[in-house]
């Protein structure tokens, strides 16, 4: 077994994931590419998307792959960041409009 | 930022023998990446063989007013390599009877060799379509006798393609040299004043993208709609075509994947790039590359890693256009540069 969990050679083993179940590995990569094809976004708007969502999900491989998709179609630093910051923004959001939950509830208990 | 050339540098990696063993070493000696030559032998496609010659590309010397970081020819001004007058007149004869459609004038800063004029002048009367001058944009502000190359240009109805990294300022510096973005722009303003680059306008204007970093470029297409609308909204300017090149590991860029510990995982993405349709358009088998000292060779990358070129004739002095036609072509590791993804080469994609 590894020592780590993660390795960043691990990556580009991603497509062997069909060889054990070719049928849904298939229906996976045909659904994935589909999805970043041109449409009513751009690929490069799709890019920027799925790099803020790598870091949501907080995927090392996601983070690696995108960071060096989104330099491929020649995104901008700046560009990068504010895109992190939309997805942190909501994380972060997603936490925080919970707490009109505790603020029922500590009315409804305690009001 | 890098200010001298490797060969001012005394780097080990100015040597291409050099180059060619890292290229030879490691992840293709262990059997971890296929050989180029192997690799193409899987689809049968080796050798790989030259066809009809349709570019004639001429390196006029090493010499540049530019530093830029991944310069695969190590150009620079310290580089004194410049084609003397005596094989330019051995070139024009060439290009006086060459089948090629397309003359490719590059360097270095091809402007800087003293006989540029002379020769382009003369060159010109052989009528070719299509007579191309790489210009780096800079070297037209950066002496007071370059300042009217754009009318001269204009004059010989020269096509120009010219780098440019980005649309922004702070990569396009990084790679090139501070204060190129600045200078280029004005350049370009001061070409579409003239009608290059303009819509409509038959005076050809066409911008070299290549990565700022380890990473191949992305669509050639998407990149130039995002390069024409940044450059026409902040600056007004207008181009013709983006063509987007992917740097090869050899030379300056070499030296930067392995000083950024890049190196493999690029030979890695080559690799699982490799397109065999772009295999069948690369530029070495419709081009032919001439040294600043008039020898011959497959491409401007092949020139750099002193691979001679294999067939009976070396030199510009006893070129002979059906002796070159289906010669094999002098292949490498370097070469997957030129067919991953879209595949690429000095007219941009290949497929």
């Amino acid at each position: 077994m590894q020592k780590t969990y993660y390795d960043p050679a691990d990556l580009r083993k991603f497509g062997k994931i069909t060889e054990w179940n070719e049928e849904l590995g298939e229906k996976f990569f045909d659904y994935y590419n589909s999805v970043f094809e041109e449409g009513a976004l751009t690929a490069r708007e799709k890019s920027l998307i799925a790099l803020a969502v790598a870091h949501t999900e907080q995927c090392p491989y996601c983070i690696d792959a995108y960071t060096k998709d989104t330099l491929e179609r020649g995104v901008t630093k700046e560009e990068m960041m504010e895109a992190i910051h939309v997805g942190a923004a909501i994380k972060s959001g997603a936490a925080l409009v919970h707490g009109v939950q505790m603020m029922n509830k500590v009315n409804k208990l305690d009001g | 930022m890098i200010t001298k050339s490797l060969h001012k540098r005394n780097s080990t990696l100015a040597n291409s023998k050099r180059q060619l063993e890292i290229l030879s070493n490691g992840i293709f000696q262990n059997g971890e990446l296929p050989t180029f030559k192997n690799k193409i032998g899987e689809t049968g496609q080796f050798p790989l063989k030259a066809k009809k010659l349709e570019i004639l590309q001429i390196n006029l010397g090493y010499m540049c007013n530019q530093v830029c970081e991944h310069c695969h020819v190590d150009a620079g001004p310290d580089r004194k390599e410049i084609m003397a007058k005596e094989t330019m007149l051995q070139c024009l004869e060439v290009i006086k009877k060459t089948g090629a459609h397309t003359l490719d004038l590059t360097g270095g800063a091809p402007e800087m060799n003293p006989n540029f004029r002379w020769f382009v002048e003369e060159a010109v009367k052989a009528g070719i379509k299509d007579f191309i001058v790489r210009s780096n944009l800079t070297i037209i502000r950066a002496n007071k006798k370059y300042h009217d190359l754009p009318e001269f240009f204009k004059k010989h109805n020269i096509h120009i393609v010219s780098s440019m990294p980005h649309w922004t300022r702070g990569k396009t510096d990084k790679q090139r040299g501070d204060g190129v973005f600045d200078a280029s722009i004005e350049t370009l303003k001061m070409l579409n004043k003239i009608g290059y680059g303009m819509p409509e306008n038959n005076l050809r204007l066409d911008l070299v993208y290549n990565p700022s970093g380890a990473f191949l470029p992305a669509n050639q297409n998407d990149l130039e709609k995002d390069f024409k609308k940044a450059l026409l909204k902040d600056f007004d300017i207008h181009f013709h075509n983006l063509f987007a090149i992917t740097n090869l590991p050899i030379s300056r860029f070499l030296d930067y994947l392995i000083a950024s510990e890049n190196y493999e995982d690029y030979m890695y993405a080559l690799v699982d790039a490799y397109n065999p349709v772009a295999l069948e358009n690369v530029m070495c088998t419709n081009t032919l590359s001439v040294s600043w000292d008039g020898y011959l060779y497959d491409c401007d990358f092949n020139q750099m890693l002193e691979l001679p070129l294999n067939s009976k004739a070396k030199h510009i002095s006893d070129y002979n256009e059906l002796l070159l036609q289906g010669r094999e072509i002098v292949v490498f590791q370097h070469c997957y540069g030129c067919t991953a993804g879209a595949g690429s080469s000095c007219q941009g994609t290949v497929t």
